[in-house]
């Protein structure tokens, strides 16, 4: 089973990202800010990280920063997903190793399309509406 | 929305179109019923709502429509985008290398997805097609589909859905919570309204025709009766491509479906049979184009 670290300060937003992705067959860890998310990582590599931008303690992008720095923090492919819409925080984040990006709000289905994008989850077999 | 208009819509159509929306899809009905809601005069969807349930039979068939209309998105279904970049256009560069020019027709334009994703294959595709001319033609049945396309603006949620975030960076200028195709993308795609009921010898000879998820809406007759005018609107050696759930096979042998490529097709030679005329117009024709 792939799994993915939910990176958010907001307990709704965790749950609501742990239950679309569970639904995709992914175990979830969580984690309130950068520096949680750090140490969780430091102890196991996820597949995945969905990473909120703003938080208290350390951001999402200074995480990024850390992670990419770490021992096989190359491997994980990060998902921003942030209420941070304009293009300059995504450029920022491109540019640091972010490998997709969210825009809040999201739903089900842009999740599964962002990451179907990173390879994570398998195109469906027939389109649907 | 309130929940209980949210199910009221969900019932309603499943039950007339057999439509299943997911609990999640009230953008989806927002995004497709405000507008409908402003050209009926009422303020919002609670009101349309309530003439629904009131038994106005013209605004339940409005509703159905606009949400039936299929929904579109940057790189649809994916795998026709991979066949254009890896086997269509190999073949094309090969096969036009003395003419340098490529015709491209969407022929359910819709707004502006599926031409605007072929434009962006085409500039990643980088220096293997400089000194080469490739036209894009959307048509669509809407002119205001079309127009929509022609602007090419875009919603937060619809940039979100199959366009990988490189390429919006790339193409895409920021507008608040818009988003638009940039003028160069734009220039690549010429719009024209089309009925593929009516003739479109008009439109000349394509390499290339997209022609996705659209006459799933048609009788059987009428479906014979395009892919043979389609067949003629194409080069001998052009390509075919069809949505995921639609086939010529068992309706006629002008197309060949092309060896383990779902959905890609290439003329066969074959004249189509004694084509009908175009009299046997379908009840759901409204729909076309999209």
């Amino acid at each position: 089973m792939k799994t993915c670290l939910v990176v958010d300060d907001s307990s709704v937003v965790r749950k609501i990202a742990r239950r679309i992705l569970e639904e995709m067959d992914f175990e979830i860890t969580e984690a309130e800010d950068g520096e949680q998310a750090l140490e969780a990582c430091k102890g196991a590599m996820p597949d995945a990280v969905l990473l909120d931008w703003n938080m208290p303690v350390m951001d999402g992008y200074e995480f990024l920063g850390n992670l990419r720095r770490l021992p096989g923090g190359d491997v994980p492919k990060v998902v921003f997903c942030t209420t941070e819409n304009g293009m300059d925080h995504i450029s920022r984040a491109l540019h640091a190793g972010a490998n997709e990006y969210i825009m809040k709000p999201f739903d089900r289905d842009i999740v599964t399309a962002k990451f179907q994008e990173v390879g994570l989850v398998a195109l469906p077999e027939q389109s649907s509406i | 929305m309130t929940p209980p208009d949210y199910e009221y819509l969900r019932k309603l159509l499943k039950d007339h179109s057999g439509l299943d929306l997911s609990a999640d899809k009230q953008y989806l009905i927002e995004s497709r019923l405000l507008p409908l809601s402003r050209k009926c005069g009422v303020p919002g969807i609670a009101e349309l709502v309530q003439k629904m349930k009131g038994g106005s039979s013209t605004i339940i068939a409005q509703v159905v429509e606009a949400m039936t209309t299929n929904e579109t998105f940057f790189f649809r279904d994916k795998v026709p985008f991979d066949h254009f970049r890896d086997t269509i256009m190999p073949e094309m560069l090969k096969a036009r290398a003395s003419r340098k020019s490529i015709r491209i027709w969407c022929a359910a334009g819709s707004t502006g997805q599926e031409p605007y994703s072929l434009a962006m294959s085409l500039k990643e595709m980088g220096a293997v097609l400089a000194g080469w001319r490739v036209e894009i033609i959307a048509t669509d049945l809407s002119t205001e589909v079309l127009e929509k396309s022609k602007s090419g603006v875009y919603s937060q949620f619809e940039v979100q859905r199959g366009l990988p975030i490189q390429l919006l960076v790339k193409y895409f200028k920021q507008n608040g919570e818009l988003w638009q195709v940039s003028p160069e993308l734009r220039a690549m795609v010429q719009h024209r309204p089309l009925n593929l009921l009516h003739d479109f010898s008009q439109l000349g000879t394509f390499d290339i025709i997209f022609c996705r998820n659209v006459l799933i809406y048609f009788d059987q007759d009428t479906k014979i009766n395009i892919f043979g005018r389609l067949a003629k609107a194409m080069e001998g050696d052009g390509f075919l491509v069809l949505g995921a759930a639609e086939t010529v096979v068992g309706l006629t042998d002008v197309f060949k479906p092309f060896p383990d490529k779902r959905g890609l097709y290439r003329p066969s030679g074959a004249r189509a049979a004694s084509p009908l005329g175009a009299t046997s117009i379908p009840k759901v024709a409204a729909m076309a184009g999209r």
